[in-house]
């Protein structure tokens, strides 16, 4: 199997395991308040990370290309109430559209 | 899964064909997403085999694209790995919470195995806005089978498509990111996420230049400690 593969396959089981875990074994069980408190903020704090990556870095370096005029868009949409398929398009094309005018 | 059965009762029960619209139309919105992952997972380097197989068996949108856009970005699979395990780690949560719903509708420890599999943000979501047992499971079991379908059509439809066009001269290498930038409002109503997502975002920028590819997310993740503080 490639990396990749692997990969897969780990995520699949891990994300299985988080999944049962609290559905079939901790139902009965409550987690202390700090803890649960914490966990809720997961998302809050890897997705706010992983839109900054990639607005502002091409994860190697900093660096501001059209990528981050493509998520800009993707915030006012977001901001504006636009539907999912409106900020992905939205934001693909002004990164498309900037990229055209730049070559 | 009975999908089917819940939606028959619908044109009887005005409270179940409430529930069953609001599944539906919530799960093809999904499907629309599964759409854009496929595309970009694709133009990441997955074979449309590997985009379907993370919809199917992972079945956690944000870890799918977290973990393809480390991979994307040059990063280890390692480090993309890490990431999207610990985005994985709020189904824990919803599993603690939809564990007495998924007791009272699936019964014995098979069935509950394979509820398990279904426990996501919108199954979580959507059942647990439903007081009454009853349209509870029809949410859950609804939303479970047609999101499932519309996800894993969509990775699928996307898969094909993406592998015929250039990613890059299309814009399709921000839709990762744009995804995100939509995934986040409902986590930032409390201050603490706020907080969270402002120190997220600062840790990660810092890495960056630090860290090897795809570790300042992880690193991000200590962001969570805003939540000690009552």
């Amino acid at each position: 199997m490639t990396p990749l593969w692997w990969m897969i396959a780990a995520l699949a089981v891990t994300s299985y395991a988080l999944k049962a875990a609290g559905t079939l074994l901790l139902g009965s069980m409550r987690m202390p308040a700090p803890l649960e408190r914490c966990v809720a903020l997961i998302p809050a704090a890897v997705l706010s990370a992983l839109v900054v990556k990639d607005a502002l870095s091409d994860g190697r370096a900093l660096v501001l290309d059209e990528r981050a005029a493509g998520i800009a868009v993707a915030l006012v949409l977001v901001w504006r109430r636009a539907p999912l398929v409106a900020v992905i398009v939205g934001a693909a094309a002004a990164t498309a559209a900037l990229r055209a005018l730049g070559a | 899964m009975s999908g089917p059965a819940g939606a028959g009762r619908a044109s009887r029960d005005p409270e179940v064909r409430r529930v069953v619209t609001g599944s539906l139309a919530l799960s093809a919105a999904v499907g629309v997403f599964g759409f854009s992952f496929g595309v970009a997972a694709v133009g990441a380097g997955a074979s449309a085999w590997q985009a379907m197989a993370l919809s199917v068996f992972v079945f956690t949108g944000a870890s799918q694209f977290s973990a393809m856009s480390v991979v994307g970005a040059g990063g280890s699979v390692v480090t993309a790995y890490a990431g999207a395990a610990l985005l994985a780690v709020r189904n824990l949560v919803y599993g603690v919470a939809m564990s007495g719903p998924i007791r009272e509708m699936a019964g014995g420890a098979g069935r509950r195995a394979v509820a398990a599999h279904f426990v996501i943000d919108e199954t979580t979501g959507l059942a647990l806005a439903e007081r009454e047992p009853r349209l509870r499971r029809v949410a859950f079991v609804t939303t479970a089978g047609a999101l499932f379908a519309f996800w894993n059509g969509g990775t699928a439809l996307g898969a094909l498509v993406g592998g015929a066009v250039d990613p890059r001269t299309w814009g399709l290498d921000v839709a990762f990111p744009a995804a995100f930038v939509a995934m986040l409002p409902p986590h930032l109503r409390t201050r603490a996420g706020r907080r969270a997502a402002l120190l997220g975002a600062a840790i990660c920028l810092v890495a960056v230049p630090l860290a090897p590819v795809g570790v300042p997310v992880i690193l991000a993740a200590v962001a969570i400690v805003v939540g000690l503080r009552p």
